[in-house]
């Protein structure tokens, strides 16, 4: 038995080419987005990029209204994201102050508070209850939370001497002696 | 009752109605400055809440869009423009605070152009699919060229066949 072969003419090579490419990039693109979304936060071990905080003015550092992370190698740096909206910042306020005020003098340690999407009006009724002194600033567009891929207010992040990220807390610290745990052995 | 007393007693009413009417005047001329809910509500809706995703900040129930919503309400006291807020907005808490996006060409035309890439090859795609079946039927029977039937479709067909 025997039957008539159609003439096989299919799609152009270089339609499927392209089709097949623009389907694989999308996919690429979806997948990246994903995984960036489970990554969760920076993770210790890595060295942070340098970024500029904008200093509310009377929480200037050393008279200059922006700090650079870069301008702070060779001291531990303890990066704090807040808000005055967040009920849970205020049950570490106080105690990170403490810290502050005992680390302050040695001149190894800097605390910078990140104020995560807040009114000015608002931050400074907050930094003025809980008697905050350390350099504070809004996180202007949200660049640096983004950076660190803060999901909610309180993180913290310690950052040793040489740039890497050494520790992060997830939500408030209950004690000073939680936050002193982390920053002694970068003492060291 | 001497009549120096009923004078005096007349300019004491007299202060306490003039007293009465400058701080009903105050507080009218206050009202008067301060922007309604609605102005308010007007421009929230074309933000964003910061926290919860895709929410609009004049529905938004949490403590961080009543404080972003009291900053409008300041910000048109002060006689900023809607335009100006909502550039005010973007620029201090990124993009994602602002349902218009300011970079238009990268919003709106990257996704219509990726869009009509993909209808053109499609469109291509399909044309090209067509065009085999027209092919086909274009050449005569006569001229088919015979191909080998496969040997189970071949066993198929007799015992097909048998059945009938």
């Amino acid at each position: 038995m025997t039957e008539t072969t159609p003439p096989r003419r299919g799609v152009a090579l270089w339609i499927q080419i392209v089709i097949w490419l623009f389907l694989v990039g999308l996919l690429v693109i979806v997948a990246l987005g994903l995984s960036r979304r489970q990554q969760g936060t920076v993770q210790p071990g890595q060295v942070i990029d340098n970024f500029s905080l904008t200093l509310y003015s009377g929480y200037e550092l050393d008279g200059a209204s922006q700090v650079n992370l870069d301008d702070l190698r060779g001291k531990v740096v303890v990066i704090n994201f807040w808000a005055s909206w967040c009920k849970p910042c205020e049950q570490e306020a106080a105690e990170l102050q403490q810290a502050w005020t005992e680390y302050e003098p040695t001149g190894e340690v800097m605390f910078l508070g990140v104020d995560y999407v807040d009114t000015e009006t608002d931050a400074r009724v907050y930094l003025k209850k809980f008697g905050i002194t350390y350099p504070n600033g809004a996180d202007l567009a949200t660049k640096i939370s983004q950076y660190f891929r803060v999901k909610a207010v309180p993180e913290t992040y310690f950052v040793d001497k040489e740039g890497v990220l050494r520790f992060v807390q997830v939500g408030p610290f209950f004690s000073v002696d939680h936050i002193r745990a982390q920053i002694d052995p970068l003492l060291k | 009752m001497p009549k120096r007393r009923i004078r005096n007693t007349q300019y004491a009413i007299l202060l306490i109605l003039l007293a009465t009417l400058f701080a009903t005047l105050s507080v009218a001329l206050a009202q008067g400055t301060s922007p309604t809910d609605d102005e308010v509500n007007k421009i929230a809706k074309k933000l964003y809440c910061p926290v919860c995703e895709n929410t609009p900040l004049d529905v938004c129930p949490t403590e961080a869009c009543r404080q972003w919503r009291e900053q409008i309400r300041e910000m048109l006291s002060e006689g900023k423009s809607e335009a100006e807020i909502v550039d005010y907005f973007a620029v201090t808490y990124g993009e994602r605070a602002s349902g218009d996006p300011r970079d238009k060409l990268k919003a709106y035309l990257v996704p219509a152009m990726a869009i009509l890439l993909g209808a053109a090859l499609l469109v291509s795609a399909l044309r090209a699919w067509r065009k085999p079946l027209v092919a086909e039927s274009a050449i005569p029977k006569s001229d088919a060229k015979p191909v080998q039937q496969d040997e189970y479709i071949s066993r198929v067909e007799e015992e097909l066949k048998k059945r009938n």
